[in-house]
């Protein structure tokens, strides 16, 4: 599965990509986490507060840095 | 003295931990009155008032803002236009939760969504300048008639700016991009679980984002209040210096400082004589424009817009500071 991350590279988009892996690794999966900080690709999936959560292409949270059990419930 | 005043000065000013450190001071041999026992009540004091308010407020202002995310306030205002729209978009922007980080996506969702320029500055303009927790703290290191009158002048600053900027007719100065992103997203209701944990991970987030600045900014608020000397500030930016509004405007822009750094500043500053006009347009000049969120600006919209943005927000603050300090009798 691919996980992206959605912000322009701030702390808390940080900290949100370090939750997604242990998410991940957690539940076992083999994931891919991927920066997005282009503006314009962050828009394109409706995001209006950073840091957004996609996971395959689905925007799951955003405006929030989840913890890595929130994140888990949501792969 | 009434019920409000007593409330005001023992929770807000918190008059009996000023006194209570004072003791402390005491205890460990310093005189409150000297220099040195002087300086070490006003920063511990002043730290301790700080972080306490800005605990309990930022845990009770998340909980309010998370009824207003950025999605709800565009639907709110959809399809609005005139001074009642740039009315509504500033009141709206001192509700939104906003980071700095989030502007661009922001102004993105906002543009692409149809609204105006006029609207979605008002709402760029009052969100970082009139912040619900620095309007408390204000009132707790002033007095309430000056923070509503901060208030009042940030919302007229956004109202007007926002205006101002659509009737130039720049909105061939966004980026193409932006009006071909699609609108998705609608506000997600929360639960009251989540709303609390939302207002607690704001509370440890702005506390651990800001913590240096407030040490910093009441370090020098205490070197102010007991070691510089009242002559030399009021000599440089004394009310009666005409020039003492552009020079606290021309220092501040550039500053990247958050608002509850420059409070205690602001507070010896106006202790040592200095105009509260001037500190005012220090603070706005401070949180409204910072360079880091011009350049970020810069990707989405010509040159000419932002000059235009940059010039009518630093029109508003000076002639804010000028104003209040023509009329700052009134507040004493």
């Amino acid at each position: 599965m691919i996980i992206k991350i959605l912000g322009s590279g701030c702390k808390k988009c940080i900290a949100l990509g370090e939750n997604a892996k242990a998410a991940a690794a957690a539940a076992g999966k083999m994931a891919e986490i991927v920066k997005v900080t282009d503006f314009a690709e962050i828009a394109r999936y409706g995001v209006m507060s950073t840091p957004g959560l996609v996971v395959d292409e689905r925007l799951v949270s955003s405006g929030r840095v989840l913890t890595a059990d929130e994140i888990g419930k949501l792969l | 003295m009434s019920v409000f005043a007593w409330a005001n000065d023992q929770l807000l000013r918190m008059t009996w931990l000023n006194d209570l450190v004072g003791q402390g001071v005491v205890a460990i041999g310093l005189d409150p009155a000297s220099r040195l026992g002087g300086s070490v009540q006003f920063f511990v004091y002043d730290v301790i008032k700080i972080f306490i308010l800005l605990s309990v407020l930022i845990f009770a202002i998340s909980w309010v803002q998370s009824h207003f995310p950025p999605e709800r306030t565009r639907a709110i205002l959809g399809g609005r236009t005139g001074l009642g729209a740039n009315t509504l978009a500033a009141l709206l922007g001192t509700l939104t939760p906003f980071c700095s980080c989030s502007s661009i996506p922001l102004f993105i969702g906002f543009t692409a969504a149809g609204l105006p320029l006029a609207v979605t500055f008002s709402f760029l303009i009052s969100s970082p300048l009139v912040d619900l927790a620095s309007v408390i703290l204000l009132a707790s290191i002033f007095s309430w008639p000056i923070a509503l009158a901060y208030v009042a002048v940030g919302l007229v600053v956004a109202i007007l700016g926002g205006t101002l900027i659509g009737r130039l007719g720049m909105e061939g100065q966004v980026a193409a991009f932006v009006r071909s992103v699609p609108v998705t997203g609608t506000a997600v209701t929360l639960t009251r679980g989540e709303r609390l944990a939302y207002a607690r991970d704001q509370v440890a987030e702005i506390i651990h984002r800001v913590w240096p600045y407030v040490l910093i900014g009441v370090g020098l608020g205490a070197a102010i209040h007991n070691w510089v000397p009242g002559d030399l500030i009021s000599a440089l930016l004394g009310q009666d210096k005409w020039w003492s509004v552009p020079v606290a405007v021309l220092v501040g822009i550039p500053m990247y400082a958050d608002i509850f750094g420059t409070l205690p500043i602001a507070e010896a500053l106006v202790g040592k004589g200095v105009g509260l006009g001037t500190v005012l347009a220090f603070m706005m000049a401070v949180t409204a424009l910072s360079l880091p969120s011009l350049i970020m600006l810069k990707r989405v919209v010509g040159m000419p817009l932002l000059a235009t943005f940059t010039a009518v927000v630093t029109a508003g603050i000076l002639s804010i500071g000028l104003i209040f300090n023509a009329i700052s009798h009134w507040f004493s």
